[in-house]
């Protein structure tokens, strides 16, 4: 390559085509652009005339020039140009050349950039002959020379691990480095660490020693905490820059269970500073959901850190058997448990089934006994999906014949009657004391000392006994079991969960098994010592580059190896699970503090910083043919070919008709405006609503006969109802009517389940549909027509309440008027209500029975009253009923159940309690 | 055979349906003229009533209007409409200059110069005229019938590139109309000119062209030929000639007129992307102001 300052040729003999430019200038000139063609009856004007000048007509030399410049463009494109080309690097020399790497997590950010560096260097390196080797820091195999190209095919396979060289092996390293003498190429990733110096005085006595650093800033975010309710988020960057702001992201998955991001949190280092903070409030709910955090744009390790129980919050539910001793806070059987979880976990308190929908992590009952069956089916429910039943016993359970002879459920073992006291005042012996744990236990490892027992119930032995018991005393006797039901388990510890009956509520030791049970989580990291005896298996580690792996078969870590072990092959960044515990070790931790390396000052430190090389031979190309183009239009121009503008005012018509088509704002039609008109007007006044069915006869009818019974409300009562409307059950609000009329034809749509859920609302939360199958004949027992079966189809999804005929003592017979029958077009028989409790009983000197306190939900008939009420606007009947006086009594009866049924809606059972006026009035004195 | 016989009719068919379209548009432009132009304003030959006049010396005794001489001690003369039917020969030029124009919207002079002719005859026809072609082909004739006929023989084309007038069979004191670019040798128009107007036949030059051939827009390096290429000329610069083109084309027009002034004729240019009507009227009232 031939450099020209920062410019460069890979074919730089080619320039010399630009000699033959001139020439190509003069014959170009020479040339006369060619004829045209044209048919003119003038021509005969024309014969004879002689052009002025005798020389032929010659380009000119703006055209001319722009060839010129698309040739010279063309000749110097294909030379191959090149901005800013890499200059040869001096000969050093022509040995066999090292590639040491660091291809830790701190040089995962710039891999791309870091490979193509060494890609270059490899290929220089098979340019010259020289035999390279790879040599990994964190992953050191025999060094092995080869050639280049061989190399080459590798660099793919080249992936930074996620943790760091350790100077143990560097130290092992210097061993392995082949005979001879060598050159080394350093690529670093920045970091000063110990074990460097050894390895840097290791290669420098076989040669000289290069060093690449990529100049851009490792970020590394540290483990979030969260301390009083504010989860922090912290980062480190390597080296002072400018101020800068990156965006932190919490993954994790969403309700659906998709993967995705649920938190954004901005970050922002101040100039100079190292280190930049952001507290945050976050929900817990969303808080227990992130599965880790990174840095945005940063694909490294140590950009990625995974939260573990230490951000989470347990719910747990307490429950006790006698919460009477009031006054008493030191033997409440809760009152240690309390003391113990609420620094790390969310308490709940409320009755059993009220809890359980809530899903806790952990119910404690403390000296319960028994629940009640509907509440122990939901309770073994809970536990086999996961839950963990946690019991402590006591007076009443040792009292208790539970467990006797056979297996509570909920509870691990049988149990002996009445328990044992030792080392009392009234007893012999000592109060006993912890045996240590077994290896299988979940406690092993914990410091057992100064727990005494003095009061436990006895397990019953037993076959699956041993299997059990996961702590005891001295004497073999069992202090704490479990049982495994389904995903979950259940444990009992056989002492109070106050201090009644041992020490060990007082103890440090109870706090730790907690712990150890999951129930409470720390909100620090546990130390070594805490950990001993566990062991951990990783869930989901960490790549290189951050990115989260299943862990597949990686073999299990010792508790205290994971918190206090450097990082390594055997010990990778990650969350690992013990039991349900769960503990994540990231690569950066709280007391990390990244600090760059500085290599002496005989070592030449080479970066990116250096301008990219930029072929410019596409740009070249592309000039000649833009000047091409403009050449064959000026050409055009010149020679009067393009007198016809036409095609020419097309295309830029064309194109300006592209742009300017801005996508035209489809006016879209405001339902939202529609739902609140009708919502102002079914709320400014009392209105009455019928259900659209579909039919239009019908559904005129509907409304006339609701508009007749608004008019004879508003004649003769003190209700004034508006207008009534019809309402579309998928797509209105219901909320607004106080009563719905709803008749039924065979043929209409069932309602979608939304417009189901809806109506069960409007019914749970007071609202009444009366059903008219119209057809007079619903009431008869064992009858079925189309339209009962219909009412029947479409009541199906409804919460309906059992129904019984009016009675004759229901409210509905005297809300207005006093009436006997309800007829409507027709004069059918029953009218269906909600029925009366099975206690209701008629007392002594009462005309009528106490029934339900509320508006009955239903009321079904077949009696099509919409008719009977059916008016004009002038206020005449539409629909004929019956014949003379009898058939206008019967729709003036039909107007009165009309007018009760609204009075019932409204006015509830105000009626039913007139009854007791006598008695206020009496008792008043009056 | 087989083949020039359909090669032939295909031809004819072709023609046929183009020369109702001419027809048509000949006379929807000649309906737009014939309104308020009708009759011939003066005494003469004719089944109309003109006016009475008093019988004057000379008057034969047949002529005199007995009803109205009745009601008078005078005697009256009854006096019809002038209404002699002339005889006007129409030649348009079949030469292949003629089939040209510039741009695809502008028609070819052929085509406006056929429109021209044809509706100037329809209203020649229904004038009263008798109208015909000049040559032997179609002597005048009157009615509408004669309409058809014209427009048949004006659609053929012929294949020389510039069409000499054809001055023959010219009836003494006809009229005649001839419509031309003009291009070809003058010497020709001035004989046939001259000719006629021996036989004292007077009429209507007009010279109808492309704007191209007015205006002379080329540039470049150019050969020009004519229509049927058997005229060329090449130049280097077109512009250059734009100015020794349009002098002779002025000088040529200068000429024709002279001519006309010469033996009574009138002349008129026409440009094929100029309203056809304008050049339409001026052709009615230059034939009819003849008659004066």
């Amino acid at each position: 390559m031939t450099l020209f300052g920062i410019l460069g040729f890979t074919t730089p003999w080619l320039l010399l085509g630009l000699l033959a430019l001139p020439i190509l200038w003069v014959i170009l000139r020479a040339v006369p652009p060619a004829p045209i063609r044209r048919m003119f009856p003038g021509v005969v004007l024309l014969l004879g005339l002689k052009d002025d000048e005798q020389v032929s007509d010659r380009t000119p030399w703006w055209l001319l020039l722009l060839r010129m410049i698309a040739v010279a463009a063309v000749i110097i494109g294909l030379s191959g140009p090149v901005l800013n080309p890499e200059p040869n690097r001096e000969a050093a020399g022509s040995g066999p050349l090292l590639v040491v790497m660091d291809a830790s997590w701190a040089s995962a950010g710039d891999w791309r950039a870091r490979m193509d560096a060494l890609d270059g260097l490899l290929a220089r390196a098979g340019r010259e002959g020289r035999p390279v080797a790879i040599l990994r820091l964190t992953a050191p195999e025999p060094v092995r020379f080869l050639a280049a190209d061989v190399l080459r095919t590798r660099i793919a396979g080249l992936e930074p691990t996620p943790w760091q060289p350790d100077p143990d092996s560097v130290a092992q390293i210097t061993t392995m480095l082949p005979e001879g003498d060598f050159d080394s190429y350093w690529m670093s990733d920045g970091l000063a660490r110990d074990g460097r110096e050894a390895m840097l005085a290791a290669l420098e006595n076989r040669g000289t020693v290069t060093v690449f650093e990529s100049p851009r800033s490792v970020y590394a975010l540290e483990p979030a905490r969260f301390e009083d309710g504010t989860l922090i988020l912290a980062m480190q960057r390597l080296r002072p820059g400018p101020e800068s702001a990156v965006t932190l992201l919490g993954h994790g998955l969403d309700p659906a269970g998709n993967p995705a991001v649920l938190l954004r949190a901005p970050i922002s280092f101040e100039a100079g500073a190292l280190r930049a903070q952001s507290d945050l409030s976050v929900p817990a709910e969303l808080r227990a959901r992130i599965t880790r955090f990174e840095v945005e744009g940063t694909r490294s390790a140590g950009a990625v850190t995974m939260p573990d129980d230490s951000l989470r919050r347990r719910e747990i539910a307490l429950l006790a058997g006698r919460e009477d001793r009031e006054g008493l806070e030191l033997l409440s059987p809760l009152h240690y448990l309390n003391k113990a979880l609420v620094p790390t976990a969310d308490l709940l308190d409320g009755a059993l089934l009220d809890i359980l929908p809530a899903n806790p992590d952990v119910i404690i009952m403390a000296d319960v006994v028994r629940v009640s069956a509907a509440e122990e089916d939901a309770l073994v429910d809970w536990i086999e999906q996961g839950g963990l039943l946690l019991r402590f016993a006591g007076p009443r359970l040792a009292a208790s014949d539970i467990a006797r002879d056979r297996e509570d459920p909920l509870l691990p073992v049988r149990l002996r009657a009445g328990g044992r006291s030792v080392g009392g005042a009234m007893s012999w012996g000592e109060p006993k004391t912890l045996a240590p744990f077994d290896e299988e236990s979940p406690f092993f490892g914990l410091d057992i000392s100064d727990v005494a027992v003095s009061s436990q119930v006895m397990a019953q032995p037993d076959p699956s006994l041993a299997a059990r018991v996961i702590a005891q005393l001295t004497d073999g006797t069992p202090l704490v079991t479990r049982k495994p039901v389904g995903q979950g388990q259940v444990v009992l510890f056989h002492v109070t969960a106050n201090a009644e009956w041992s020490t060990l509520p007082l103890s440090g030791l109870f706090v730790q098994m907690l712990e150890r049970l999951a129930v409470s989580a720390t909100t620090t990291t546990p130390d070594a010592a805490e950990l001993e005896g566990t062991t951990w298996q990783p869930v989901r580690v960490l790549d290189g580059f951050g990115a989260p792996r299943d862990a597949g078969t990686l073999p299990g870590v010792a508790g205290d190896a994971l918190v206090s072990a450097a990082l390594g092959p055997d010990l990778r960044p990650g969350l690992y699970t013990s039991d349900d515990r769960a503990l994540a070790r990231n690569v950066i931790t709280a007391d990390t503090a990244l600090e760059p390396v500085v290599w002496p000052d005989r070592i030449p430190v080479e970066g990116l910083s250096r301008p990219q090389e930029t072929p410019l031979a596409g740009w070249l190309l592309a000039l000649a043919i833009l000047a091409l183009l403009a050449d064959v239009i000026a050409s055009l121009a010149l020679s009067g070919r393009l007198r016809s503008t036409r095609a020419t005012g097309t295309a830029v018509a064309v194109v300006m008709g592209v742009l300017l088509s801005a996508p035209e704002a489809m006016a879209q039609q405001d339902s939202a405006a529609a739902d609140e008109a009708l919502a102002l007007a079914a709320t400014a006044e009392v209105v009455l609503a019928h259900v659209l069915t579909g039919d239009d006869a019908l559904d005129r009818i509907a409304a006339a006969g609701l508009k007749g019974l608004s008019q004879t409300l508003f004649f003769r009562t003190s209700v004034e109802p508006a207008d009534p409307v019809g309402v579309d059950l998928e797509r209105d609000e219901l909320s607004f009517f106080p009563m719905l009329y709803w008749p039924i034809t065979p043929e209409q749509p069932t309602p979608s389940a939304e417009a189901y859920a809806k109506l069960n609302t409007y019914l749970r939360s007071g609202g009444m549909i009366l059903f008219d199958t119209r057809d007079a004949d619903i009431a008869g027992f064992g009858s079925n027509t189309p339209n009962g079966r219909k009412l029947q189809a479409l009541a199906r999804p409804l919460d309906i309440p059992p129904l019984e005929p009016v009675p004759q003592d229901h409210v509905l017979t005297r809300t207005f008027y006093l009436l006997q029958d309800f007829p409507g077009r027709y004069a059918g028989r029953d009218v269906w209500v909600e029925a009366a409790p099975p206690d209701a009983e008629l007392i002594e000197g009462m005309p009528f029975r106490n029934l339900n306190d509320n508006v009955t939900p239903i009321v079904i008939g077949g009696n099509d009253w919409a008719s009977a009420w059916a008016m004009d606007q002038r206020g005449n009947p539409l629909v004929p009923i019956g014949s003379g006086y009898s058939g206008e009594r019967q729709r003036e009866i039909a107007y009165r159940f009309g007018v009760n049924l609204v009075m019932h809606v409204l006015t509830g059972n105000y009626k039913s309690d007139q009854v007791h006026v006598p008695a206020l009035l009496d008792r008043l004195g009056q | 055979m087989t083949a020039s016989v359909t090669q032939l009719r295909q031809h004819a068919q072709e023609e046929a349906s183009r020369f109702p379209a001419l027809l048509a548009r000949a006379e929807q432009l000649a309906g737009t003229v014939l309104l308020g132009e009708h009759g011939r304003r003066r005494a003469g030959l004719g089944d109309d009533f003109w006016q009475y006049r008093p019988m004057r010396a000379g008057d034969s005794y047949r002529q005199i209007d007995w009803r109205r001489s009745a009601r008078g001690d005078e005697q009256f003369v009854r006096e019809r409409e002038w209404q002699i039917a002339q005889s006007v020969q129409i030649w348009v030029d079949p030469g292949a200059s003629m089939r040209f124009s510039s741009d695809k919207a502008l028609p070819t002079k052929a085509d406006r110069a056929r429109l021209m002719a044809l509706a100037t005859a329809v209203l020649l026809i229904r004038g009263g005229e008798r109208v015909g072609l000049t040559g032997w082909m179609l002597p005048p004739r009157r009615g509408e019938a004669q309409v058809l006929r014209l427009a048949e023989i004006l659609s053929g084309d012929s294949e020389a590139d510039y069409a000499e007038p054809e001055a023959r069979g010219m009836i003494p004191h006809a009229r005649a109309l001839f419509v031309s670019d003009f291009l070809g040798d003058l010497d020709a128009v001035e004989a046939a000119l001259t000719k006629a107007a021996d036989r004292g036949v007077r009429g209507v030059l007009a010279q109808v062209l492309d704007p191209s051939e007015e205006h002379f827009p080329f540039e470049g390096r150019t050969i020009f030929e004519s229509v049927g290429a058997s005229v060329a000329h090449e130049t280097l610069k077109a512009g250059d000639l734009r100015a020794r083109y349009l002098d002779r084309l002025a000088e040529r027009k200068a000429r024709l007129e002279a001519l006309c002034r010469l033996t009574g004729w009138h002349y008129q240019c026409h440009h094929t992307d100029q309203s056809v009507q304008a050049a339409l009227l001026w052709i009615y009232r230059a034939m009819d102001g003849g008659h004066g």
